[in-house]
C-alpha cells in the first residue's frame, strides 16, 4: 500500500535536513504507528506525504499502490486515496462544512472518473455518518472548524475520512487535546473504517491512543529516521521507561 | 476660494461640451446646481478626496468610447418578479418598461415632474446633493444635478408587493450618460430597488434618497460587465426616526468605477447599511467613497467592503463616520478588506472617524491579504483542485459583504454572479 523508500528531505527556506532517510512499508489491513520524540521529523513525514508545499525531497521514493506520491499535487493525492487528519485542522470561515465535504467528495470522485454524488444521497449518507461521531446538524452547518471545540475539530476529520474512504489514512496526533471520552469517540470511529483493504499510520505522542487503535506496528522515530520497529508492546516501553533507553541503545 | 487656471479651464472646457436639458420645473435647481460646479470646479488630481482616483477621464468632455458587452449570459434578477424600468444610453425606454404602475408606489419620470405643479419631487431635487456638499464637494454630483437627462422620481407610500428594477443598457460604444433619480419613502412605508446594468461607456448617475420616519429601503446594485465602461455615481440618503436604508453594489469588471454614498442619520434609532463586493482583474479601478453623519441619538451605521484584485487591478477605499455632538449611542462599524491573488494588484484604504459625542462605540478596520495558505492546503488536502479551493475561498471572502442583503432570493442572484466571474477568470 504506502512504500517509503530512503525519504530525505530538507525545509525549502532554509538548510535543514528534517528526514534523513525513512523507511517504512504499510501492508493493506494493518495499523502502524509513529511514536518520537518532539522535533523527530512525525509530522514532516505526514506534510511531505500529503502534499504541503514549504519541503523539499532530497533523495528517496514514496509511493501508494506504486503511484509515485512525491510527483502528484496535493489533492490528487487525496483523489489516490490518501488521507491526512490533521493535527490542528485548519478553520475556514465562509465556507459551510456541508459545502465543503461535497465540494470535496464529489472532486474525487471527478477525478477518479466515478458519478458525482447526489444532494439527496449525500445528504443521507453524511447524517448517518455524522450521528455514530455525535455530529449534531448544527455543526454541519456551520463554517468549517469556526468555532469548534478541540474534540469536535478532531471528530470532524474522522467524519472527513468517513467520507472519502480513502485508502491510506495518516493520523497527526489525532488525540491531542482530546479528554477521554471525545479519545473514545474518535477511535471507534477510525476503527469502524479498518478493513482489510486499508492501511493507517497513526503518529502520537501517547500510548494511550493506542490503547483504542490497536497498533500492529509500532516504529520509533527520532532525528529523521526510523530508529526502531516492533510489535504493540515497544509502545508500552516507551509509556514506561521514556524514550532516552530507546535512544541510548541505539546510539 | 478662487479656482487655479488648471481647474478652471478645465471646468470650463467640459461645460462647454454640454447642453442643460430644457426642464420646467427643476430648471431652477438646474441653474443652483451649474452655480455649485463652476465655484467648486470640477475634480481635478490634485484635489485630496481624488488622491488614490484619477477623475480625467470622468471629467474630460468627451467619454472614451467603450465596447458593449456581448455575451448570453443570462441578465442579473432575471428570475425575479420585479417591475422593470429600463434606460437605453440613459434614454427610458418605454416599449422595454413595465407599466409604472404597482400598489404602494408613485413612479415618475423625470419629465413629468416638469410638468405637474407642485409635484412632491421638486423640493427635493437637488435638495439633498446640495447638503451632500459640505463638508466634502463632490462636483461630479451637482454637474449630475445640472444636465441629467432623465430618470425616475419614486415615492413609496405603501408596501410595494415587488421590487422596482432600474435597468440600464448600454448601446452606443460612445454613449456619455447622466440619469438623476429622486426617491421619497414615506412614513411607515417600505421597497425594494434594484439597479443593474453599465448603461453608457461613461456613466454619471446621482440618487437622492429621503427616507421619513419608520420607513425602509433596501437597494441592491449590479454595475454591469462590460470591461471599458465608466461610472462615477453618488447616492444620497436622509434617513428619519427609526428608518432603515440598506444597500448593496456589486462590481465585477469596469475600467473606472467611483462609488460615493453620502447618508445623514437625521432622526433617532435609525439604521443604516452599506455594503459592496467588487472583483478586477486587470485594467481596473475601483473607489468606494463613503460618508456617513450621524445627527441622531441611538442610531447604527455599518460598512463592509470587500475587493478581489488580481492581474494589476486597483482598489481604493475612503470611509468616514462622523458623529455629531448630538449623536450620542450612536455604533458605528467599518470594515474594508482587500484580497489580493497576486503581487501585482493594489488596494488603498483611508479610514476615518471623527467624534464628537462621548458616549458611542465607533470600531472600523481594514485588512489587505491574499488566500490564506493553509486553508487553501487543508481544501487541497481533501481532495478540492487548487483552483475550485481557491474560488470558494474568494467567495468566503465576500461572504460578509453579500450577507448583507436580506432578500435570500437577490443574495442568491449575487452570489451566482459571483460564482461565474471567478470560473470565468480562471477559464479564460
Amino acid at each position: 500500500m504506502l512504500e517509503i523508500k530512503d525519504l530525505k528531505v530538507k525545509l525549502e527556506e532554509e538548510n535543514k535536513q528534517i528526514l534523513k532517510g525513512v523507511n517504512l512499508k504499510v501492508e493493506p489491513g494493518t495499523v502502524h504507528a509513529i511514536m518520537g520524540p518532539n522535533g523527530s521529523g512525525k509530522s514532516t513525514l505526514s506534510y511531505v506525504l500529503s502534499g504541503r508545499g514549504g519541503y523539499e525531497v532530497t533523495d528517496g521514493s514514496a509511493t501508494l499502490e506504486g503511484n509515485d506520491l512525491l510527483e502528484l499535487e496535493a489533492e490528487d493525492r487525496a483523489a489516490a486515496g490518501l488521507f491526512l487528519a490533521f493535527q490542528y485542522p485548519v478553520e475556514i470561515p465562509g465556507v459551510g462544512n456541508m459545502t465543503f465535504l461535497r465540494t470535496a467528495v464529489n472532486a474525487q470522485r471527478k477525478a477518479r472518473g466515478e458519478d458525482e454524488m447526489s444532494a439527496a444521497e449525500f445528504l443521507k449518507v453524511v447524517r448517518a455518518k455524522a450521528k455514530t461521531l455525535k455530529i449534531d446538524a448544527d455543526m454541519l452547518k456551520r463554517p468549517v472548524n469556526v468555532g469548534f471545540s478541540g474534540g469536535e475539530k478532531k471528530r470532524n476529520e474522522i467524519l472527513q475520512m468517513a467520507m472519502l474512504e480513502p485508502k491510506m489514512c495518516i493520523l497527526d496526533e489525532t488525540d491531542s487535546g482530546l479528554d477521554v471520552d471525545a479519545m473514545k469517540l474518535v477511535s471507534e470511529g477510525v476503527n469502524a473504517l479498518r478493513d482489510e483493504n486499508r492501511g493507517f499510520l497513526v503518529i502520537t505522542h501517547y500510548q494511550r491512543l493506542l490503547d483504542h487503535i490497536k497498533p500492529d506496528v509500532v516504529h520509533i522515530m527520532a532525528d529523521g529516521r526510523i530508529i526502531k520497529s516492533g510489535g504493540p508492546e515497544l509502545a508500552l516501553e516507551v509509556e514506561n521507561n521514556g524514550y532516552a533507553d530507546i535512544l541510548a541503545e541505539m546510539a | 476660494m478662487a479656482l487655479d487656471d488648471r481647474k478652471l479651464s478645465a471646468t470650463e472646457e467640459r461645460l462647454a461640451a454640454m447642453t442643460m436639458p430644457e426642464v420646467g420645473c427643476t430648471a431652477d435647481a438646474r441653474q443652483a446646481a451649474l452655480a455649485r460646479v463652476r465655484a467648486m470646479g470640477l475634480p481635478g488630481r490634485r484635489d485630496e478626496y481624488w488622491k488614490y482616483t484619477r477623475p480625467d477621464t470622468l471629467v474630460q468632455p468627451k467619454a472614451l468610447p467603450a465596447a458593449v458587452f456581448d455575451g448570453d449570459e443570462t441578465p442579473l434578477f432575471d428570475a425575479i418578479d420585479r417591475l422593470k424600468i429600463v434606460f437605453v444610453d440613459g434614454v427610458y425606454n418605454a416599449g422595454l418598461s413595465d407599466e409604472l404602475e404597482l400598489e404602494g408606489v408613485q413612479i415618475d419620470r423625470l419629465e413629468d415632474i416638469c410638468c405637474q405643479k407642485n409635484h412632491w419631487a421638486e423640493d427635493l431635487y437637488g435638495t439633498l446633493e446640495t447638503n451632500g456638499q459640505s463638508p466634502v464637494e463632490r462636483p461630479l454630483a451637482a454637474l449630475n444635478t445640472a444636465f441629467a437627462g432623465d430618470g425616475v422620481a419614486i415615492r413609496v407610500t405603501g408596501k410595494p408587493s415587488k421590487p422596482i428594477s432600474l435597468i440600464y443598457i448600454h448601446d452606443a460604444e460612445d454613449s456619455d450618460v447622466f440619469l438623476h433619480h429622486v426617491v421619497r419613502v414615506e412614513n411607515g412605508a417600505e421597497a425594494t430597488i434594484l439597479e443593474n446594468g453599465p448603461a453608457a461607456a461613461r456613466f454619471n448617475k446621482c440618487m437622492e434618497i429621503d427616507i421619513a420616519d419608520r420607513g425602509a429601503l433596501h437597494h441592491v446594485r449590479a454595475q454591469g460587465r462590460d470591461h471599458e465602461r465608466r461610472a462615477a455615481t453618488h447616492m444620497f440618503a436622509r434617513l428619519g426616526q427609526e428608518s432603515v436604508f440598506k444597500t448593496f453594489t456589486l462590481t465585477a469588471n469596469g475600467v473606472m468605477t467611483r462609488n460615493e454614498v453620502v447618508l445623514e442619520l437625521t432622526g433617532d434609532d435609525a439604521i443604516a447599511h452599506v455594503a459592496g463586493a467588487a472583483l478586477g482583474d486587470g485594467d481596473f479601478h475601483h473607489d468606494d467613497t463613503v460618508f456617513i453623519t450621524h445627527e441622531g441619538v441611538n442610531c447604527e451605521s455599518r460598512q463592509v467592503f470587500k475587493k478581489v484584485l488580481c492581474n494589476g487591478a486597483t482598489g481604493v477605499f475612503q470611509g468616514k463616520i462622523l458623529v455629531k455632538q448630538s449623536a450620542q449611542k450612536t455604533d458605528g462599524y467599518q470594515i474594508s478588506q482587500s484580497l489580493l491573488l497576486d503581487d501585482d494588484s493594489q488596494f488603498y484604504a483611508k479610514p476615518e472617524l471623527e467624534i464628537y459625542a462621548d458616549d458611542v462605540a465607533c470600531s472600523h478596520g481594514s485588512t489587505s491579504g491574499a488566500i490564506d495558505e493553509d486553508a487553501l492546503f487543508y481544501l487541497r488536502a481533501r481532495g478540492v483542485p487548487h483552483g475550485t479551493a481557491t474560488d470558494l475561498l474568494t467567495l468566503a471572502f465576500l461572504a460578509e459583504a453579500v450577507e448583507e442583503i436580506e432578500d435570500e432570493a437577490l443574495a442568491d442572484d449575487i452570489l451566482t454572479r459571483l460564482e461565474g466571474w471567478l470560473t470565468r477568470r480562471r477559464h479564460g
